[in-house]
């Protein structure tokens, strides 16, 4: 399997606070790895470092073995690192279908680009019913569903999900963790950030668990799921 | 109808035509980046400064409007190349100040380059008013309503229908989330002043038959059209439009039925309304997820 993602050494800083110190992370093509952490661990800073729209202090960050650490953000998703951020993030005044097709902004080709709304829109089939509403009158789950919608529309070569399950009820939470299943088995590289570590690592091949802008344990999703340090601070246990 | 009304109405929708103008290229810039741009009114100055020195100058006026309108963008863009977007990583106010900065030097290369004259255009259909029931009115007051209003269609198709145009709205809406789809913030950025100058170029040109124009007249211009872009609700594209009316009204009827010494003063006096009463304006209700 060839390495998609390399971060070596990374550190990112808000004015003075070091939010990332030293971060090594590699993700294969095809695989799906899960970064987990509490609350201001920096998981959020490290998917801005490698989108682009967070500076980096040191360190780099490679895609497919080219150094894209000074790369724009536009340049970035051009290569095919595209983003489903904390929040959701859509454009609220726009519709649905804006929001999805300006997924695709990098992209040419109408039939492709009007081919993979059709695919989403079979995903999601809420999003297909209310394609013509404002992104901003959807509910929660329907706005995660918009988001990772429009990520997919870049067609990422790898997707980065920041807590795509924050503030949703558990029935949902449990759609879009079968949503990102599905889009594992049909071959997309996934990077998922997740407070909810319980269910991430049970669905990724390979975790990393971040302390305070630091990785402290790295192992297989299982592994993880039974080790006793992090069944302790994170699942709860 | 009263004629005089009528004729305050004529004479409030040409010029509210051209404050609305000015209203929607503070919108834009203002969308896309959160600045003010006080060197607004020096965009109409230019497009009407420049039509008319050419055309005096001998060159056929056609040319000499689009020669006119490419200048004064031009000057949209090396303004945001050289002083805005060296500025980027200051805050808001620094950046609105750099913005008044530039107002000033456009002013006093505008003296120098031309003179402190007033200049005119010829009027696009001739000089004869039409009568309408007691009231007269120019054919260029036509012009002027009809161009802002091809212009405003424009507009709407552009941010509606074109990707380019979505991905600007887009970046107003979230900055953010526009980065992640791949929107070259600084592009959009770029657009937003050479589309804004145009604006007010448009409106230079089309006024200057009327108003006549000089160094200075972008700067009441200006302060008009910022005063209804505030008044619609800053950033609000219809809000521009109907602010824009609405000053030009309120102005004709005050300077009709008052004084005309009022005339500039209507547009301090909203500016002030507005943000004691009424801070988002008339359409602004505008959230917090804008960074
Ligand atoms: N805009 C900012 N300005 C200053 N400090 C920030 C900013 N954003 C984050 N931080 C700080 O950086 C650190 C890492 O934050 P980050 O958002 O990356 O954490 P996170 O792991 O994503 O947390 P969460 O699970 O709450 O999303 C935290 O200490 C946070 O307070
Ligand atoms: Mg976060």
């Amino acid at each position: 399997m060839a390495t998609l993602l390399e971060i070596s050494g990374l550190t990112s800083h808000y004015g003075r606070i070091q939010a990332v110190k030293g971060i090594d992370v590699t993700v294969q093509e095809g695989e799906l790895v899960a970064l987990v952490g509490a609350n201001g661990a920096g998981k959020t800073t490290l998917l801005r470092c490698i989108s682009g729209v967070q500076p980096v202090t040191s360190g780099s960050v490679k895609f497919a073995g080219e150094d894209i650490t000074r790369m724009s953000p536009e340049g970035r998703v051009a290569l095919g690192i595209s983003q489903s951020p904390e929040g959701r993030q859509v454009f609220g005044p726009m519709s649905v279908e804006d929001n999805l097709r300006l997924g695709a902004y990098r992209r040419s080709g109408a039939a492709a680009i009007k081919a993979d709304m059709d695919r989403i829109y079979e995903m999601f089939p809420i999003l297909h019913k209310k394609r013509d509403l404002p992104a901003g009158t959807l509910s929660g789950g329907q706005q995660q569903m918009l988001a990772i919608g429009r990520a997919l529309m870049a067609r990422p070569r790898v997707l980065l999900l920041d807590e795509p399950s924050m503030g949703l009820a558990p029935l949902l939470v449990a759609e879009i963790f079968r949503t990102i299943v599905t889009l594992k088995e049909a071959g997309t590289t996934i990077f998922l950030v997740e407070q909810n570590a319980n269910a991430a690592l049970a669905i990724a091949d390979r975790g990393y668990v971040l302390e305070t802008g630091s990785v402290v344990l790295t192992d297989q999703g299982q592994a993880l799921l039974a080790n006793e340090k992090v069944k302790e601070a994170y699942l709860g246990l | 109808m009263s004629a005089a009304l009528l004729q305050y109405l004529f004479s409030g929708l040409t010029s509210g035509a051209i404050y609305a103008l000015a209203g929607l290229g503070f919108a834009i810039i203002y969308n896309a980046s959160h600045v003010i741009n006080f060197a607004q009114g020096e965009f109409i100055m230019i497009g009407g400064m420049a039509s008319a020195t050419m055309v005096a100058a001998g060159v056929p006026m056609p040319l000499a409007i689009v020669l006119a309108l490419l200048i004064a963008m031009a000057v949209g863009v090396i303004l945001e190349k050289f002083a805005i977007e060296p500025a980027r990583n200051a805050d808001v106010v620094t950046i609105i100040i750099i913005t008044i900065g530039a107002s000033i030097f456009l002013r006093g290369a505008a003296q120098i380059i031309w003179d402190k004259e007033f200049h005119s255009l010829p009027a696009f259909s001739g000089e004869n008013p039409i009568a309408v029931l007691g009231a007269t009115l120019m054919p260029q007051s036509l012009w002027v309503v009809g161009v802002a209003g091809v212009v405003i269609v424009a507009l709407w198709w552009f941010f509606n229908r074109t990707m380019f145009g979505k991905a600007m709205l887009a970046t107003s809406h979230n900055r953010l989330a526009a980065q992640l789809v791949g929107v070259g913030v600084k592009k959009v950025l770029l657009a937003s002043f050479a589309l804004s100058a145009l604006l007010g170029a448009v409106g230079g040109v089309v006024v200057t038959p009327i108003t006549f124009t000089n160094y200075e007249a972008g700067i009441m211009l200006g302060l008009k059209g910022f005063s209804a872009a505030v008044l619609g609700g800053l950033g609000n594209g219809t809000g521009a439009i109907v602010g824009g009316l609405i000053v030009g009204i309120v102005e004709a009827l005050a300077s009709g039925y008052l004084s005309s010494a009022y005339k500039d003063a209507i547009a301090f006096i909203i500016i002030l309304f507005v943000l004691f009463f009424m801070p988002n304006g008339l359409f602004g209700k505008r959230g917090t997820d804008r960074v």
